[in-house]
């Protein structure tokens, strides 16, 4: 079976002097178009195992493919333009540019990858803002939306170069229920509509049970 | 600060020129004992050596004059027949120096005109027994244009000289004693014929030539030559070091202004780095990053630079126009400023080079953030 995110042996240790064992021996298979949740307490690993497999970190032993490519021990360079690339991103706090207009903030990731010229850049923009029911913030600045809006304007800016992977760090973790909810019905639409592979840390329970599998780890280990 | 400089230099330099040639009462090199076989391994012991005895006045003046200016690297030689007078006012008599020109050739040659406060170079030269009084005479005896002043020669001859301009060169021992008049007229006075002339000053097209030609002139002519660097040495010391200061000023300043620039660029950094921590996560790379703040850097140093380089000219404008009248230096009305186009490349080139070494360091710190630990920070 081919995975589009698949990790061999994968091990962390934090610290020099006295090495503590963060992450041990973990085999993971995300399969296209599967939603997987990591759930575990805190202190379990899981937002290092998320950081892990986002390319970000690089301090770990084992190997790392993504699409049968192995990615472990590329380049910054090679690293940047592959989270650029296949990898979207949503994170707990949502880090929209401030400066920027809502628009600007969406465009940046394809305006780095370069792939399209600016004016159709654009024009996706606006066509993923409103397919997200966002048309109405188009032009308005990042730090003037709430809470909610952002984390979707996020999720637009995750999807922008069309990944194959979005990967979550608790992206409901700073709504309330309402929002929360909101932005879980369009992360699922969107596995559904365009066969997204999604992974995503949480605490919560009830949307965990919701997803298609969920990873449970323990002081580092996979237990479920 | 340069434009003091250059006023002072040329205070001094304009009325000094690049070679004089004169006669100059010296001691022979040789003296009669080394022509003395007998004596070639001693080391002869002369005591009260006496100066040559020789003429003031240079031999084949004329012939010199007219072989000068054929020359290419020369711009125009002068003669000139230096005096000793006494300016007599009643029975009191005042010491002083006469200097015979060709005054056309001369203001051809060197700003004389600049330091003549009163008349003009043309009344000299249309009037025969004119003479151009320095200041202080003027002062010192209550004379004005227009009026006679009587000159005794060394040997006793007196002879009334009308007065004709009043020249003020701005340092008081020059104006106290000399004064200009006609070649004919000092001539005359002296009683010498019209080779008489006892320097030749010469001006070249480049003054880096100086020293070179000083030794062909000596040998070629058989006179001493003296030339500018050896007359105004101390002057050059005195401009160099002042040019220090205003070097070490600027870049004290600029050393300053740097460290501004290293702490704002390190305090944005800061505060932007949850944005540094998205960019990258995002898939920009630790060199764009980079990228980002030191084309700011450069931003923020080509703009300060050329607002400071259009508020410094404006500054400069504005005091260039500021009234400065000093007893000293009569050709000066307002401050003295010099708009050299090359003092403002170096500026800004300081002020980008500057900008630069200062944001590189914060720059390349932004580049190192590691994102997770920002994005886990929070």
């Amino acid at each position: 079976m081919s995975y589009i995110l698949e990790t061999k042996n994968i091990n962390k240790f934090f610290g020099k002097e006295k090495p503590f064992h963060l992450l041990k021996d973990i085999y993971i298979g995300v399969q296209k178009g599967e939603f997987t949740s990591i759930m575990g307490k805190s202190g379990s690993g899981k937002s290092t195992l998320l950081y892990i497999l986002s390319t970000m970190d690089t301090d770990y032993t084992g190997e790392l493919y993504l699409q049968n490519e192995l990615v472990t021990g590329k380049s910054q360079k090679q690293l940047s333009y592959i989270r650029n690339k296949k990898i979207g991103f949503i994170f707990q706090f949502h880090y929209l540019l401030p400066e920027f207009s809502v628009l600007e903030n969406v465009m940046l990731p394809a305006k780095k990858l370069a792939m399209k010229s600016a004016e159709q850049i654009e024009e996706d923009a606006i066509d993923l803002l409103k397919k997200l029911h966002l048309g109405h913030l188009v032009s308005k600045k990042a730090s003037k939306i709430s809470g909610g809006e952002k984390q979707r304007v996020t999720v637009a800016r995750a999807l922008i170069n069309e990944p194959m992977l979005l990967i979550g760090d608790e992206p409901t973790g700073n709504l309330d229920s309402f929002n929360s909810e909101n932005l879980f019905q369009l992360l699922k639409n969107l596995k559904e509509e365009k066969g997204l592979s999604l992974l995503m840390v949480t605490h919560d329970e009830d949307l965990a049970k919701r997803t298609d599998r969920t990873i449970y780890l323990e002081d580092g280990r996979i237990i479920k | 600060m340069t434009g003091l400089n250059t006023i002072l230099d040329d205070l001094i330099l304009n009325q000094v020129p690049h070679i004089h040639l004169c006669n100059e009462i010296k001691p022979s090199e040789k003296q009669a004992i080394s022509l003395y076989k007998d004596f070639e391994d001693a080391v002869p012991i002369i005591h009260s050596i006496k100066p040559k005895q020789n003429q003031k006045k240079i031999h084949n003046a004329l012939p010199i004059l007219n072989d000068l200016e054929k020359n290419k690297k020369v711009q125009g030689a002068t003669p000139q027949l230096q005096t000793q007078i006494f300016y007599l006012s009643g029975n009191i008599e005042l010491g002083g120096n006469l200097v015979g020109v060709d005054i056309i050739k001369e203001s051809k040659l060197s700003n004389i005109q600049d330091y003549i406060i009163e008349g003009s170079i043309l009344d000299l030269k249309n009037t025969e027994n004119g003479i151009l009084l320095g200041a202080g005479v003027v002062e010192k005896m209550s004379l004005s244009v227009g009026r006679k002043v009587i000159v005794s020669t060394a040997k006793g001859d007196k002879f009334p000289l009308k007065v004709v301009g009043i020249y003020q060169s701005g340092i008081a021992d020059i104006d106290n004693i000399q004064s200009y008049t006609n070649l004919k007229t000092v001539q005359r006075i002296l009683g010498e014929a019209e080779n008489y002339i006892t320097d030749i000053n010469i001006m070249l097209y480049d003054i880096s030539d100086t020293p070179a030609l000083v030794g062909v002139l000596e040998k070629k002519y058989n006179v001493s030559a003296v030339d500018i660097n050896q007359m105004n040495a101390q002057f050059e010391t005195g401009s160099n070091i002042r040019n220090l200061i205003t070097y070490a000023v600027s870049i004290t300043l600029l050393i300053v202004a740097g460290f501004g620039i290293y702490n704002i660029q390190n305090m944005l950094i800061y505060e932007k780095m949850n944005d540094i921590a998205i960019l990258k996560a995002i898939g920009f790379s630790g060199s764009d990053v980079q990228w980002i703040f030191l084309s700011q850097a450069t931003f923020i140093g080509v703009s300060g630079g050329i607002l400071g380089l259009i508020v410094g000219l404006g500054l400069s404008r504005l005091i260039d126009t500021i009234p400065f009248k000093t007893e000293a230096l009569p050709t000066i009305t307002t401050y003295p400023i010099v708009y050299n186009p090359t003092d403002y490349l170096i500026g800004l080139v300081f002020a980008l080079l500057c900008t630069f070494i200062a944001a590189y360091f914060p720059s390349k710190k932004a580049r190192g953030i590691d994102p997770v630990q920002i994005i886990r920070g929070n």
